[in-house]
C-alpha cells in the first residue's frame, strides 16, 4: 500500500488543461492542409496523381482536397513542384456536414454545436457506444487514448458505455465491412432516440484506403445518418476531443 | 528415406519461381510433416487458384536453427489428403485454403470458414456458399457440449469496450470453461485481393492499415519484400531508423498491454500510469514522422524522414525519463501479491501445445520457446545489433506479462544505442522495378510476433499474388486453448495477455 502511495506521488498529476491550454504537438504533425492554387503550374496534376485515395480534385483550376478521403500522408506535398499544398499543425478538423470537408482556398467550416434541444439533452452528459466496423484499430487506439488520465474524457461528461441501450449515440470507426453491416444496424437500432452518430477517421467517412473495394460499404453514412465527421488516418486524439467538445458546445469560437 | 527436395532461401531473398519444385501431393505432404517434426515451423501454407480448376499450394517452412526458409509446391484439384491430422499447425491454413480456393483437405477435423468472405463469383468456396444470396458471419456449426448442466455463452461481435469485433462461444459448466470457439471475419476488407496488380499508389496505405497498431511492422515487412524483389538495399541510416521505429512500436504496445492487464484485474495505479506512458511513446513516434502510429515512416528504399541531431538528443533524454516512470509503474505489479495471485497459473499453455499449434511472438516465448525473427532470421539493422531473446517458462498470464517487460527493457537499450550511434548518410535509395516471375518471403518480428509477407510477380513484374500472415493468424487457437478449464471471468485477462489482432487476421 505504501509503495502504491509513493508511486502515486512520484508519477504526479498529468492531466492536460485542454481546452484552456493546448497541449504541445509534434513539429511534423500533419493537420489541416493549406492550399494556394495560385502557385500551381498550369495543367499540373502531380498531387492528384500521387494521392492514394484520390482525395484531390481540380475545380476551375483550383485544388480541392476532400479531407473525408485524405489519409494525411505527405505524398501530395512531396509531389508538388511548388508549395501549393502544405500541412499545417492546425488540429481542428471536425465538421457537421460531409461537404464541409472539402478544403480549397477558402476558410474551413468547423463543426457547429448541436441544435438547442439536442444541446440541452446531450450537452452535459454524452454516453457513446463505440462500434469498430472494419477499422484497422488505429482510430480505436486514438479514441481509447481519450480515456487515459492525460485526456480524462470523463471530466467533460463524455463516456464510452458497454451497451447501446445505455448510450445516447454511437461512434463508428472503419469503412463498414459487409460482414459488420448487420451488426452496425442492430447496434444503431438498439440506441434509444434521440440519438447521434459520429464517424471517426477516413474509413468511416468515405471508406478511406478501402474505398470501392467489393467487401466494404464506403463508410458509416452508407448505413446510418452521420451527425459529426472527424477526419484523419487516424485523427490525433486532440482532433477527436476538439470535435466532440465543439459538438456539445464546450468550445464556442 | 530422404526428404524430397525443396528450395531454400533467406529472409527477403528473391528466388525465381521456376526454382521452386512442384512435387506430387504425397511427397509435398510428407515433406511438410517431416520438416515440422524436425523442428521447423509452418510460416505459411496457402493456395493460388490457377486458370483451370488446378490450385497450386505453397508451403513456407522456417527453420530457426539455421535461418533457412524452405519452399515447396504441389498442384491439387477439388481435394487432397489434409495435413492437419498429422500437424495441427496447418489447421487454420487449411480452413483458409478451403475458403479461398474451394479445395477440400480430406480428413480435416474441423473444416469451417474462418473469415466468411463474400464470394467472388469466379472463386467459389469449399462449401458452395456462393449459391446462397448472402453469407452471415458467425453462422456455422459451432462445437457444442451437450448436457443438462452445461450452458453456452455467446459474446460479440460488438463488445463492451473500444475494441474490434469478433464472436466468442464458450461451453461452460458453471464458471468453468470446457471449450472456447472463436469465430472471426467481421473485419474482412479484401486486402489481399486488392493488392494483385500492384505495387501502385495505394499499396503502402493498405500495408499501413493491415493492423493499425502494427503499422511499422507490416509496412516494414512490405518494404523489405519490395527491396528483395527490386534487388535494393536501404542505406544504413534508414535501416537504423527503421529499427528504432519498430522497437518504439513494440514498446508502446507492450506498455499499453501491461497497463490493460492491470486494468482487467482492477489494479488501477499501473493501468493509469501505463496509459499515460504509452501516449508518450506514441508521441515519440510522431516526432519521427508526424504520425503517432508511424504512418508514412517507412517506405520502399528507406524512410520518409530524417532525424536532426537536436531531435536525437531530445529523444534520448525523453526515453530515459519514460523508462524511469515505467520501471516505477511496472514494479508495482510484481510487488503486489493480489496482482500476482491473478496472473500466476491463469491461462496456461504448455510448451508442447505451443510447438504443436505453432504459436509465435510473446505467446510462444512465454512458453519457453526461443523464437524471434530478429534473432533467427535477422535483416536490416538486426544483423549488426542483436537483441537477446526474452523467454519465460511458465506459459501463463504472468509469463506473457513478464516477457513483455523484459522485451521493453531490451528494446529501450537497443533504441538508446541506435540513437547514440546513428550511421551517417542518405535515408533513401532510388527504387527500381521488380524482377518478373520471382518470389520473396519477408519476415519481421512485429510486437505480436512473426509477420510474414510473401509476394509473387508475373512476367510484367507486378504482383501476381500477395499473401499476408499476421502473427494473430497463428495465435488465436492458442487463446482458445488457454481458456480450457479456466473460469469464464478470467477471459478478459487471458484475452488481453494475448492481445491479438482482428483486422490483421481478417485482412
Amino acid at each position: 500500500m505504501l509503495k502504491v502511495l509513493f508511486s502515486r506521488f512520484k508519477q504526479g498529476y498529468r492531466t492536460n488543461k485542454f481546452p484552456n491550454e493546448i497541449p504541445a504537438l509534434p513539429d511534423r504533425l500533419r493537420g489541416l492542409p493549406r492550399v494556394d492554387s495560385s502557385l500551381c503550374p498550369p495543367g499540373c496534376r502531380e498531387c492528384a496523381d500521387q494521392c492514394p485515395t484520390d482525395a484531390i480534385h481540380f475545380h476551375n483550376e483550383k485544388v480541392n482536397i476532400d479531407l473525408g478521403r485524405c489519409l494525411f500522408c505527405p505524398e501530395c506535398m512531396q509531389a508538388c513542384p511548388q508549395t501549393a499544398i502544405c500541412f499545417t499543425q492546425d488540429y481542428r478538423l471536425a465538421v457537421r456536414k460531409r461537404d464541409d470537408l472539402v478544403v480549397d482556398d477558402q476558410a474551413f467550416k468547423l463543426a457547429k454545436r448541436l441544435e438547442k434541444e439536442s444541446q440541452r439533452i446531450f450537452g452535459r452528459s454524452l454516453k457513446l457506444r463505440q462500434v469498430s466496423a472494419g477499422g484497422c484499430n488505429g482510430c480505436e487506439v486514438d479514441v481509447n487514448v481519450l480515456n487515459t488520465l492525460v485526456w480524462d474524457l470523463g471530466r467533460f461528461g463524455i463516456q464510452f458505455v458497454a451497451s447501446p441501450r445505455h448510450a445516447d449515440g454511437i461512434l463508428i470507426t472503419g469503412p463498414v465491412t459487409q460482414n459488420m453491416e448487420l451488426a452496425l444496424i442492430k447496434t444503431y437500432e438498439a440506441v434509444p432516440s434521440p440519438k447521434i452518430v459520429i464517424a471517426v477517421g477516413a474509413c468511416a467517412i468515405s471508406g478511406g484506403p478501402y474505398i470501392d473495394l467489393p467487401d466494404v460499404c464506403n463508410g458509416a453514412a452508407s448505413t446510418v445518418p452521420v451527425d459529426l465527421f472527424i477526419p484523419g488516418c487516424p485523427p490525433h486524439p486532440l482532433t477527436i476531443l476538439d470535435g466532440l467538445l465543439r459538438f456539445i458546445g464546450r468550445i464556442k469560437e | 528415406m530422404s526428404l524430397p527436395h525443396a528450395a531454400r532461401v533467406r529472409n527477403s531473398q528473391a528466388i525465381r519461381l521456376d526454382h521452386i519444385p512442384i512435387h506430387p501431393v504425397e511427397e509435398f505432404r510428407e515433406f511438410v510433416i517431416r520438416s515440422l517434426e524436425d523442428g521447423a515451423r509452418l510460416s505459411a501454407l496457402y493456395g493460388i487458384p490457377g486458370s483451370d480448376d488446378t490450385v497450386r499450394l505453397l508451403a513456407v517452412l522456417t527453420n530457426g536453427l539455421n535461418g533457412e526458409i524452405s519452399l515447396t509446391r504441389t498442384d491439387v484439384h477439388e481435394s487432397y489428403p489434409a495435413i492437419t491430422q498429422n500437424a495441427p499447425q496447418a489447421h487454420w491454413f487449411e480452413r483458409e485454403i478451403t475458403e479461398q480456393c474451394a479445395v477440400k483437405p480430406q480428413g480435416h477435423p474441423w473444416l469451417k470458414p474462418i473469415r466468411f468472405q463474400r464470394k467472388n463469383p469466379s472463386h467459389p468456396d469449399g462449401w458452395q456458399q456462393n449459391e446462397s444470396p448472402s453469407i452471415f458471419p458467425g453462422v456455422t456449426n459451432f462445437f457444442r457440449v451437450e448436457g443438462d448442466e452445461v450452458h453456452e455463452v455467446a459474446v460479440g461481435p460488438v463488445h463492451a469496450g473500444i475494441i474490434e469485433p469478433g464472436h466468442f462461444r464458450f461451453q461452460c459448466h458453471g464458471e468453468n470453461v470446457f471449450h472456447l470457439e472463436i469465430s472471426l471475419g467481421y473485419q474482412h476488407r479484401g486486402v489481399e485481393r486488392a493488392l494483385i496488380g500492384g505495387p501502385n499508389k495505394k499499396t503502402l496505405s493498405f500495408m499501413e492499415t493491415l493492423a493499425g497498431d502494427t503499422t511499422v511492422g507490416h509496412s516494414l515487412a512490405y518494404c523489405q519484400l519490395f527491396e528483395g524483389l527490386a534487388s535494393l538495399t536501404a542505406p544504413p541510416r534508414a535501416q537504423s531508423l527503421r529499427g528504432i521505429a519498430l522497437e518504439l512500436e513494440r514498446l508502446a504496445n507492450h506498455v499499453g498491454d501491461l497497463g490493460a492487464l492491470a486494468g482487467d484485474i482492477g489494479f488501477l495505479p499501473t493501468l493509469s500510469y501505463c496509459g499515460r506512458i504509452r501516449g508518450d511513446i506514441l508521441n515519440m513516434t510522431a516526432v519521427l514522422c508526424g504520425s503517432r502510429l508511424g504512418r508514412r515512416l517507412v517506405r520502399p528504399g528507406g524512410v520518409w524522414f530524417d532525424l536532426e541531431p537536436s531531435t536525437v538528443t531530445h529523444l534520448i533524454s525523453w526515453l530515459d525519463e519514460v523508462m524511469l516512470d515505467l520501471r516505477n509503474a511496472v514494479r508495482l505489479l510484481w510487488n503486489t501479491p493480489s496482482v500476482m495471485a491473478r496472473f500466476e497459473e491463469t491461462g496456461t499453455v504448455s510448451k508442447q501445445d505451443c510447438r504443436k499449434l505453432g504459436l509465435v511472438g510473446v505467446a510462444a516465448r512465454a512458453c519457453g520457446v526461443e523464437q524471434d525473427v530478429r534473432f533467427e532470421f535477422p535483416t536490416g539493422i538486426y544483423r549488426f545489433a542483436q537483441i537477446p531473446v526474452s523467454t519465460w517458462h511458465s506459459g501463463d498470464v504472468f509469463a506473457r506479462a513478464h516477457v513483455r517487460w523484459m522485451e521493453i527493457q531490451r528494446s529501450a537499450e537497443f533504441m538508446r544505442d541506435q540513437l547514440e550511434n546513428l550511421p551517417k548518410g542518405e535515408i533513401m535509395t532510388p527504387i527500381r522495378t521488380f524482377s518478373p516471375n520471382t518470389l520473396v518471403v519477408s519476415l519481421i518480428e512485429g510486437w505480436r510476433g512473426e509477420i510474414c509477407h510473401i509476394a509473387m510477380t508475373d512476367e510484367n513484374g507486378t504482383f501476381a499474388h500477395y499473401k499476408i500472415v499476421d502473427p494473430s493468424f497463428h495465435n488465436w487457437m492458442g487463446l482458445a486453448l488457454a481458456m480450457r478449464n479456466q473460469q469464464i471471468s478470467d477471459f478478459p485477462l487471458c484475452n488481453k495477455s494475448f492481445n491479438l489482432s482482428y483486422c490483421g487476421h481478417d485482412l
